[in-house]
């Protein structure tokens, strides 16, 4: 038995410990965390800077992922928190030129890495709604956005809800695949007062 | 002597053979879209590949024959459905442009920044040997089907990383490839969405790629079809042969395993 013992001891243990020293470990890649893919794959260009972008916010974090849960308490907390942050026109003038709000619509420039940093910004609303009738190359990522105006009617309400909502979608809808135009700095204030005249200006071909 | 005299001669007509197959292959994708009536271009590409692929190069003067795309040195046939996957001599996952970037420097004796130079073809150079070589060993598994067991901690655990990067929502515009590739019968503008979600649909998409693109006159691989994707998402710049572009890549990959590939296919 004793015997026994030692014969395991003294070829098993160090077989067993060679094996086990000879399996393959693929420690680096199993190790690997997200936050060194994002920092080794990306690199900063033009206006996408690394550090501002890999700082995320409570939105992003909690937008992200595969079990977004836009009912808990911390998404209506920060539902709130958008809505009170929403900065409407202090001069109480929402409505711009609609022909500048059309080309502002039409536009996707900006932002991306092989813009320029000092071009204006676009805001591509056609990318993913359609507006006026004449443009046929609408997505459908958003609802349609024609006749706007003349299905809402033109009151303070509603001028305050849009601006809103294009100021922060996630002010009324958690997690909503609009981007943020005001409160992330896409567009400027006055080019969303140009993209409001374009949906509520009664006299916009959008609502003709 | 006369042996050495020998050998330079035979070095001199390779070496000149060379160049002219490679200026050949220049004007000859020129000439092929001219010619251009009906069929898949990327056969051209693949014809390309296939060259490079034989044809001793880089510092070393050797072919890629001795490359282990996962299935042994020098086979090419169906190993492209079955990347990307674990390579134990790296100790690390590669997708097949990462592999060839490895062959091309281990090999062939690139420098690293070399085999990454040129991967995509900018308006008005040459076709990159990338995407011909792609191209060629895409080819070689055409109309067998995806094989992605994940059998590897490693490739689980990269397949984690890319399902995560999936959903990850970041950058001036909130995007994610979720915003985008998430749903049924999305659009922007006029451009259909494929929803990988949706086994069909990865399965259809993913067996198209590489593919010849009509719009840039160019087969284009993988890792370029998501750095523009990068780039429209309003992330940086996505480096190319990354592991984080692997990561996608074996994310879908996996959502399309057991769908027939057809690459290179032709597209928009
Ligand atoms: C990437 C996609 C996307 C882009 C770009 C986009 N939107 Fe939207 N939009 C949506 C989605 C999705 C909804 C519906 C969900 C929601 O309400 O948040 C929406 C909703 C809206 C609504 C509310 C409609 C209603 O009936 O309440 C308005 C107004 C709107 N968008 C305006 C705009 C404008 C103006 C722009 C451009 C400056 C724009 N959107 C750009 C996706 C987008
Ligand atoms: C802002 C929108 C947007 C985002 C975000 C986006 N894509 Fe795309 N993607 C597109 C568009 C538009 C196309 C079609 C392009 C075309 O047809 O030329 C496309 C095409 C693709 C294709 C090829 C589809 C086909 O039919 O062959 C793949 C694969 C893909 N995207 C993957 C991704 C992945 C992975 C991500 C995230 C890293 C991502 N995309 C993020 C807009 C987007």
């Amino acid at each position: 038995m004793k015997n026994l013992r030692l014969i395991f001891g003294f070829t098993v243990t160090p077989l067993l410990l060679v094996l086990w020293l000879t399996v393959p470990v693929a420690s680096e890649d199993i190790r690997m965390e997200f936050n060194d893919l994002l920092d080794e794959g990306l690199q900063s260009k033009g206006p996408v800077q690394m550090e501002h972008f890999l700082t995320l916010d409570a939105t992003q974090k909690m937008c992200s992922g595969l079990n977004v849960d836009i009912n808990s308490a911390e998404a209506s907390q920060l539902m709130s928190k958008a809505l009170a942050q929403i900065q409407y026109p202090a001069d109480g003038i929402y409505i711009g030129d609609w022909k500048k709000g059309e080309e502002i619509a039409q536009s996707g420039k900006g932002l991306r890495f092989n813009d320029a940093d000092d071009i204006e910004n676009g805001g591509n609303c056609y990318a993913c709604h359609q507006i006026r009738q004449e443009e046929l190359a609408y997505g459908n990522l958003g609802p349609s956005l024609h006749h706007y105006g003349k299905l809402r009617g033109y009151s303070d309400e509603v001028l305050r809800y849009t601006w809103g909502k294009i100021f922060n979608p996630q002010a009324f809808l958690m997690c909503s695949n609009m981007p943020r135009y005001g409160h992330k700095g896409i567009l400027t204030i006055e080019q969303m007062r140009h993209i409001m005249g374009l949906l509520l200006d009664p006299q916009s071909p959008v609502n003709e | 002597m006369i042996r050495r005299i020998a050998v330079s001669v035979f070095i001199s007509i390779f070496c000149c053979g060379q160049l002219f197959a490679q200026a050949e292959t220049v004007t000859g994708v020129q000439e092929y879209r001219d010619l251009l009536a009906d069929g898949n271009p990327a056969e051209l590409w693949v014809f390309s590949g296939e060259e490079i692929w034989f044809n001793p190069a880089g510092p070393k003067l050797v072919t890629l024959e001795a490359c282990d795309l996962g299935k042994g040195p020098g086979v090419t046939r169906g190993a492209y459905v079955e990347l990307p996957r674990y390579f134990s001599d790296v100790k690390k996952v590669m997708d097949l442009e990462q592999r060839l970037i490895h062959c091309r420097t281990v090999i062939q004796g690139f420098s690293r920044v070399d085999a990454t130079a040129y991967p995509f073809t900018q308006r008005g150079q040459e076709t990159s040997e990338v995407e011909m070589l792609v191209a060629f060993i895409a080819s070689k598994s055409k109309g067998m089907r995806m094989n992605i067991p994940l059998k590897h901690a490693a490739e689980k655990k990269m397949f984690d990383l890319g399902e995560q990067l999936f959903y990850f929502r970041a950058g001036s515009h909130d995007f994610g490839c979720i915003t985008c590739h998430g749903g049924e019968d999305r659009r922007i503008r006029l451009q259909e969405l494929p929803n990988f979600r949706n086994q069909d649909q990865a399965r259809k998409t993913y067996g198209s790629w590489p593919a010849y693109r009509v719009s840039a006159g160019e087969v284009r691989t993988m890792q370029h079809r998501l750095y523009d994707c990068f780039r429209q998402q309003r992330f940086p710049e996505a480096i190319y042969g990354s592991d984080l572009i692997t990561a996608l890549i074996m994310f879908l990959a996996k959502s399309a395993d057991g769908g027939v590939s057809n690459a290179p296919a032709m597209k928009r």
